[in-house]
């Protein structure tokens, strides 16, 4: 009885919550849900079929891509390369650790103005003042500078976070090993790629699991820091430069497509779906290995 | 554990290899923290200075306590009362989530059931699901079971508690779980032998032993809950009578387009009682969130 009135509460919570809007959301999905007509009719597959004559979903679903596989590269080579200075013999190591954390802590919205602010104002007013043409103008202006750019910032929120992983990795192997090499006569460079990087393998796992993750489903810096914009085109239609996934299904439900949103939703879905079986699938072999 | 451990690749002190790193780190965390200045600097001018030129040092620092003056007394938004009903929101969720996804762990590890183990991995895969997949069809599940129930669910403090208690107990479950499995079982033995009833070994044994990992899945939540923009949005629209601080920024930047000024004092505002928070609780904030990831 102590047991069901204990698992009561956090039962009644997910069901309600999560599993209810859930099949709720799976089965929208298949209707013609509008959000003002109580009355909905199932339509099978039709809104996924249409998914792929849709250019704004096409062209979303591919920056999403591109943003994510810049922000894999960015985000890992930054946070890796911090996560060796502030276990280097540095002194004030843990004051940098502390310091490369803090963007972290601010959340996507707060952040998005003020590197808005940043991109919008400072730099192009550096670019004037020093006139040098390329600051100009805004990178968040140009439809082929502003998936770098929102990589930049993405990277700067989240380089602390992913560095204190690797940094948890790196103090968890043994100093014998490390010891062992050097006196080997091992250098700097063949230690890193020879022995700490293998040894790492599963902070790797879980950084790039991570990264994929948060990109894929990334919404509020890039609500914003640019909305979506600048405007371009993309077969033979405008489209949003910016636009990534989640603010395509947004924008899609604010216009009252909901039965199209929500497949834009399902596809989201699936996709994380099978990037974390192949994780946890990736992560069982490695412990076979082991 | 006294097997020594290594902490990172070291250079000779004093090579020149040293230097160069320490110049190069130098650079990347003033580069980190420039964003941070600047929103500083220009929460101490006027629209028109930081037109003029937002690199500059303000005037008179004066400006700063007039612009957050301008920003709490602000007659469209009401961002003071957005900050106590984070503050409020942040609160109870927390308390909730804490008390009941660790009572629910101390279970489903204690009762060693097929019903656990497959609770268990119910609210672990759970937490592949997207948020976006859900949240039109919660809204609409909060209206009309609010309605059944006569307790609005919608624009309201208990409501947005109740919905993060759904969001944050999977991952608090996971991480509570992973901790009691490891807390020796003799403990809560003997005191059944002793009498002691099943809900007082959990309240007065077990809950007293949770307490790092207590820390660990506070500022997991919190950090999140503070900073969530969507749900708010979706549950308390964004002109309730209920508001948070996310929302209440996005007001400013709506209603002053371009108002430097008053949207960066807004930022500001929203970031400092996290970075006030950080500065004395570093220590566990950082051993939090690692815990947290590679669970």
């Amino acid at each position: 009885m102590v047991n069901i009135l204990f698992v009561a509460p956090c039962v009644f919570a997910f069901l309600m919550i999560i599993i209810i809007p859930f099949l709720f959301g799976l089965y929208y999905s298949m209707t013609d849900w509008n959000g003002v007509n109580n009355a909905v009719k199932f339509v099978g597959l039709k809104n996924f079929k249409d998914l792929f004559s849709k250019p704004d979903f096409l062209y979303s679903f591919l920056i999403t891509i591109e943003y994510t596989v810049i922000n894999i590269a960015l985000v890992n080579i930054v946070s890796f390369s911090l996560s060796l200075i502030v276990t280097s013999g540095l002194r004030r190591r843990n004051f940098y650790r502390a310091g490369f954390f803090v963007p972290y802590l601010i959340g996507g919205i707060v952040l998005g103005y003020i590197w808005q602010f940043i991109l919008n104002n400072i730099l192009v007013d550096i670019g004037k003042t020093l006139s040098i043409e390329a600051l100009r103008v805004s990178f968040l202006s140009l439809p082929n500078t502003v998936i770098w750019t929102m990589s930049v910032v993405n990277t700067w929120q989240y380089a602390g976070y992913i560095m204190l992983i690797y940094v948890a990795a790196i103090q968890s192997i043994p100093a014998s090993l490390m010891e062992a090499a050097s006196v080997d006569g091992a250098n700097f460079f063949t230690r890193i790629f020879r022995i700490l990087i293998p040894m790492m393998a599963n902070a790797f796992t879980i950084s790039l699991f991570l990264t994929l993750t948060t990109s894929f489903k990334q919404f509020d810096m890039n609500l914003t820091l640019t909305n979506g914009g600048p405007a371009t085109r993309f077969l033979d239609t405008p489209v949003k430069a910016s636009q990534l996934l989640a603010m395509n299904i947004f924008n899609t439900a604010t216009a009252n497509q909901m039965a199209e949103a929500q497949a834009k939703a399902v596809v989201l879905f699936v996709v994380l779906l099978v990037v974390s079986l192949l994780q946890v699938s990736a992560s069982k072999k490695k412990e076979v290995e082991m | 554990m006294d097997r020594e451990r290594f902490h990172g690749i070291r250079l000779h002190p004093f090579k020149p290899g040293m230097l160069i790193l320490e110049i190069v780190t130098i650079i990347l965390f003033v580069l980190f923290m420039v964003p941070f200045g600047m929103v500083v600097l220009n929460s101490a001018k006027t629209s028109k200075e930081i037109i003029f030129n937002a690199l500059a040092l303000p005037s008179s620092w004066k400006q700063l306590p007039t612009n957050v003056s301008l920003i709490f007394n602000n007659p469209t938004v009401n961002y003071g009362g957005a900050f106590l009903d984070s503050a409020v929101i942040t609160f109870f969720s927390l308390l909730v989530i804490v008390l009941f996804s660790s009572m629910c762990a101390w279970v489903l590890v204690r009762n060693k059931t097929k019903w656990s183990t497959v609770l268990f991995l119910a609210f672990v895969s759970a937490m592949v699901i997207p948020f976006q997949v859900l949240m039109y069809p919660l809204v609409r599940w909060m209206r009309v079971s609010g309605d059944f129930l006569h307790i609005p669910l919608l624009g309201t403090v208990p409501g947005i508690v109740f919905a993060y208690l759904g969001f944050g107990s999977p991952l608090s479950i996971f991480v509570f779980h992973g901790f009691i499995k490891n807390i020796p079982y003799e403990l809560e033995e003997s005191a059944t032998i002793d009498g002691c009833s099943r809900s007082r070994i959990f309240f007065s044994i077990v809950f007293p032993l949770l307490q790092p990992i207590i820390v660990t899945v506070l500022i997991l939540n919190g950090i999140w809950i503070w900073n969530d923009y969507l749900l708010p949005l979706l549950m308390l629209g964004s002109n309730g009578a209920v508001q948070t601080i996310p929302i209440a920024v996005t007001a400013f930047a709506g209603a002053y387009l371009k108002q430097w000024d008053l949207i960066l004092t807004s930022t500001l505002i929203a970031m400092l009682p996290v970075i006030v928070l950080y500065l004395f609780a570093q220590r566990y904030i950082i051993k939090g969130m690692v815990e947290g990831s590679i669970k």
